[in-house]
This record gives structure tokens, sequence and C-alpha cells, in this order.
């Protein structure tokens, strides 16, 4: 680990108190280079969903450290003040299902990280274009998201995690609704961006499809991680 | 930044249209309450205007002659030409009646006026003004007359010769003009039946039909069938002078009652009409509650649709001002939509209406703003909910 990437230690979460606590993570620790895509398997209830909450910083960690590049965002009960902003900054999320903003077209889709982030819509759009062609969906740029196909969707959703080049990405089951072909795509893909753009990305994923494309797999198994060498075959 | 909203509407454009005709529906009704309330004022003072007079001589102790009924002997106005500073003074009837054409009958405002004389007809649309001085009327055109028409007025039948316009009683019924003497007939004099009656009861009177005394009681009867009553006399006063002074003149040394302009009108707006305009009242703040409550719902449903992109929406990390911005925007641009088509819509129902409804650009005005702030309040219960999204919804788990 050179510093860039993310990196987390000794995380924990609690949720309740008293009696009715519940641990969800007891002992989480995990780091992604830059480039590099790794997978986050575990079954339910595991802690998955709450790791993958606390890497997106939209809940906080009841303890541990997490540094993303060579920011600290929490340690040990601190985090930095505005979490809304890194997320918009410098976290890409690409979830199950693409979850398109119904009313705007692709390009204003993805587009609009970076507007929010205080780009220029010119700006903004001329890079949502370059994305899109990097991802081959450029064709459907003035299409709205009810048009596209499911494979096209997810594309365009990592477009836009794309935009404001976060240094980490993170993917909830991004191939779960999508056939062997266009998952192996969609995975071809992320590990392509992470190359180019030099982002790290986790994979959370139950899809056996794409489990052996990962070098490196995180289990997850009662809110502890374990690390373990994948095949890292080629999609 | 793009406009959220303005692409939310552009993209479910019939939703927000439709329920904006809807909407808009209501604010017609709205906007038409307060033009019936408008056109009632206006129909007051036409009646002032239409009068021509300065100075309203009614009963002592009445709001006469339009409030209330008023009585005073015909020759009341002779007194008032020998006053200083009256030009003109004329006697007027007011009768509210029903007017027959044929098998059909119109409500109408049947008033008796001495021609040339304040109380007359000011302007004419059609036709000429009386010239004799029986059995011819002059009728407001929203009575339905025409020139030449024959109406029954009582017991006798009235030629139209003349037509004329927003000729009202404050009421808002059509004014028909007839000469005094057939007014004041058609007002006070009884039936032939009732005449009969009344004579045996006065001859079969010893007081009244005295033996000895020849002559008494046909005197007697002679009074009973003639009438010597008016409404109201009407005072022009001479320029220059105060209309209060003249009043005042009068309410000392004659012991009738006198109403300047201005009095007169607040007579007729803050009492005539004063219970039809708090009933009016009513019926806007229930429009408008409804019309609040109305754009919240549709405004909290539509945002409770759009739960999940507003979760990814955070979770991008779009701020919270953003994301009131879009609701509140939404909740405006569904106002503005109501607003265009309730004030298209009052505009061409207004004057099919039966009495007048004067619809005010200030009103619109007024009404634009309310319905905006209408709409900005009832839009916080969605943008409560929409603040309230965890973005990490958008995760799921």
């Amino acid at each position: 680990m050179n510093g860039l990437g993310i990196h987390i230690e000794g995380v924990r979460k609690r949720y309740g108190e008293g009696d009715t606590a519940v641990d969800a993570l007891k002992d989480v620790n995990m780091t992604v280079a830059p480039g590099e895509v790794v997978g986050l398997i575990g079954p339910s209830g595991s802690g998955k969903t709450t790791l993958l909450k606390c890497l997106g910083a939209v809940i906080e960690p009841s303890a541990g450290r997490m540094t993303l590049g060579s920011e600290i965002i929490y340690d040990d009960g601190w985090k930095i003040p505005d979490l809304r902003a890194l997320r918009r900054d410098r976290i890409g999320f690409v979830f199950q299902a693409p979850y398109l903003i119904p009313f705007l077209d692709v390009t204003d889709n993805v587009a609009l990280p970076s507007m929010l982030a205080g780009r220029s819509n010119k700006d903004s759009r001329k890079r949502a274009m370059e994305l899109l062609e990097a991802l081959d969906v450029a064709h459907r740029a003035k299409a709205q998201p009810s048009q596209l196909s499911g494979g096209e969707q997810q594309r365009v959703a990592i477009a836009r995690a794309l935009i404001n080049q976060p240094p980490v990405i993170l993917a909830d089951e991004p191939t779960a609704p999508l056939d062997s072909e266009r998952a192996l795509s969609v995975i071809r893909i992320l590990n392509q961006m992470a190359q180019q753009y030099q982002t790290a990305i986790i994979v959370v994923t139950h899809d056996e499809k794409i489990i052996p494309t990962f070098e490196r797999i995180y289990h997850i198994r009662d809110g502890k991680t374990f690390e373990e060498n994948g095949e890292g075959k080629k999609p | 930044m793009i406009s959220l909203a303005g692409r939310d509407i552009l993209h479910s454009w019939s939703k927000f249209v439709f329920t904006g005709i809807g909407l808009g529906l209501l604010i017609g009704v709205t906007l038409s309450m307060a033009g019936i309330y408008r056109g009632m004022v206006d129909d007051a003072k036409a009646l002032l205007n239409n009068s021509g007079a300065d100075l309203w001589v009614v009963q002592q102790d009445t709001l006469g002659p339009y409030a209330e009924s008023s009585s005073i002997r015909d020759d009341v106005y002779r007194s008032m030409l020998g006053l200083s500073g009256v030009a003109r003074a004329a006697n007027v009837t007011y009768l509210t009646m029903q007017v027959r054409k044929g098998e059909s009958d119109v409500r109408a405002m049947v008033v008796g006026f001495e021609p040339g004389q304040p109380g007359q007809p000011e302007y004419l649309v059609a036709g000429r003004q009386i010239t004799r001085n029986h059995y011819e009327a002059v009728a407001d055109v929203k009575t339905g007359f025409q020139i030449g028409d024959v109406i029954r007025i009582r017991r006798h039948d009235f030629t139209v010769v003349g037509l004329t316009r927003r000729m009202v009683s404050s009421g808002g019924d059509p004014m028909v003009f007839v000469p005094l003497k057939d007014a004041q007939e058609a007002q006070f004099l009884k039936d032939n039946d009732a005449i009969l009656n009344e004579r045996a009861r006065t001859a079969a009177n010893p007081s009244l039909n005295r033996p000895g005394v020849p002559g008494l009681l046909e005197a007697i009867q002679a009074s009973q069938t003639s009438n010597r009553n008016v409404n109201a006399v009407l005072v022009q006063v001479v320029p220059g002078t105060s209309p209060e002074a003249v009043a005042n003149e009068i309410k000392r040394w004659k012991h009738l009652q006198a109403y300047t302009r201005t009095q007169m009108e607040e007579i007729l707006v803050a009492k005539l009409i004063a219970t039809s305009a708090k009933q009016i009242a009513m019926f806007l703040v229930i429009l408008a509650i409804v019309s609040a409550a109305i754009v919240a719902f549709i405004i909290y449903t539509m945002t409770l649709s759009k739960i999940r992109e507003i979760a990814v929406l955070k979770l991008i990390g779009t701020r919270n001002r953003t994301i009131a911005g879009m609701i509140l925007q939404q909740a405006l641009g569904l106002g503005l939509i109501g607003f265009l088509v309730g004030k298209t819509a009052a505009t061409f129902w207004a004057p099919i209406f039966p009495k007048y409804v004067l619809l005010e650009p200030g009103d619109a005005i007024r009404g634009f703003i309310a319905v905006m702030l209408i709409c900005a309040i009832a839009s916080t219960l969605a943008i409560r909910a929409a603040l309230r999204v965890d973005p990490a919804t958008a995760i799921g788990g």
C-alpha cells in the first residue's frame, strides 16, 4: 500500500445499546490499492452491507480507522466534517440496480455528480461524453434511462461513478441482474477503468460467475474479514 | 447546475399538466368567488352611479330606499327644490318584482322616474327614452327584452321603447324603467277586489260614514284609491355645494333622512351585502384550505414515488437544499400551471354567470401570490419527507 487507495483497520460497528446491542462489524481490516479490483464475499447477515455503508461514508463506524488516499476519514470516533462532500468527490457508487435518475438523459445522469461538485454544465457533459465513449454507450447519450438495456444502464452507472475520478468505487452486486456474458463484460469494464483511472474498486458479490475474476478476495463472516488470493482469471 | 425540478416536470409533463388542470379548475372557482363579491360591490356602485344623485332623501329613521323600505310623500321634492344649494330634485320608486313577458317572467327592479330628471337611465344602447306619460318602458339588456316587446307589470302592459346596459339593483337584478305614475300604481295600489272590500269596510265604519255629513265617505274612499307616496327623492346639488351641508339641512328642518353618496355606498356595501360577503369569504377560506391540501397530497405522493432517486441523489452528494429546492420548484410549477388554467377558466366562464362577475387584475395578482404561498407551504410536508430519506437506502441491506 503506497498511501493511496483505501485502507481500514480495526473497524467495528455496533447497532443499539445494552442487551439489545448487535455487533455488525467486529474487527474489519481491508486494504485496496489504486488500480486494484477486489471482491467482498459473504453470506447474508455477515455484515457486507454495513461494511459497504461504512466504506461509503454513509454510516460512521463505532471504532477503528479508515483512510482514503492520504486522508484520514474516521479515527476512533473522530470523522472528517463533511461526509457528503467526501461521497460526492471521492467515492463512486455502483448499485445492484443502476438507479439512474429517470428524468435525466444518459449524459446528464453521468454528468450530475460533476455538476454537483461545482463544475460547469459544459465541462461536466464533455467529461461525461468521454466516459460514455470509453464505456461504449456514447450512441445512447441522449436516450432516457428507461430506453436502455440492463447492460447499458449498468455501464452508464459505472460512468456516473467515475465522473469525479474518485480514488475508490464501491460496487454493490453490480452484476446481479445480468446474464453471464454481460456480467463478465461489466467486470471487464471495472478492471479496465481501475487500471485507466487508478481507482480502487471493491465489488460486493454473490455471483459465482465473476468470483474467479478477482485476484484478491475478502471474505466476511460474523463481522470479521478474511483475505485470500483469488484465481484472477481475465474476464 | 441543471434544474432537476424542470427536468422532472418535462419528463412527466402529462402528470403535471393534468394535475395542474384539476388544481386550476379549483383555483378558477376561487377566483370566480372573488369575482362574484367584486361584482356585487360593483353592482351596488353602478346603482348609485346610474341614479345620478348627490343625495338620497328617504323616510326618517330608515336606511331606504335600497336597504330598507321607505315611503315619503311625492310633494316632498318641492320643498327640496326650495333649499339653498339644491339644483334638481325628483321622485323615484323602486320595486323588485317578477315582470312578465308572454308566458315567462323575469325578476327585475322596476324603477319609477320622471323623464328628464335624476333617476332616468343615463344612456341607451338601443331605442329611445320614454316620451309618453304611461305604459312605456326602458329595460336593461339583461332582462332579455327587445325593443317593441310588450311586458306586463301588475295590471298593465308596457311597450319596451329603449334598452340600456349595466343598470342593475344591488342584488344584481336588471332594471326596468317606467313612468313614475305607473310605478306608483304598481307599487302602492291594490287590486279591484281589495279596493271593493276596503270600500265596504269603510262604509260600514260609523265614524267614517256619518249621517248628515255628505261627501265624507266619498272623500275617504277616493283617498284610499289614490296614491301620493314615493320611495325616495333624488337630489342633485349645485356644483361647488357640499352635499353634506345640504343633507344636514334636510335632516334638521324636513324631518327626513338624507344620505350622501359615501353614506349610501357604506349602506349598500357594508350592510346590504355584508352577509353575502362573509359567506363568500368563508368559501374562499375553505377553497384555499382544500387547494393547499390537494397540492400537499400531490407533491407528497410525487416525492414518495421518488424516494429511491432521492436516496441516490443524497448518496452521490446532493445538498439537502438542492433536493428541497427541487420539491419546492415542482410545487410552485404546479401552482403556476394551476393558476394559469384557473385564470383562463374563470375568464371564460365568468360571462355565463347570471349575476355580474368582476375579475379584477388586482385580485388575480393577489390570487397568484396566495397560490404560490399555499404551494410553498404545502411542499414543506414533502420536503420534510425527502430530507428524512437516508442515503443508505440506495445501498439497501
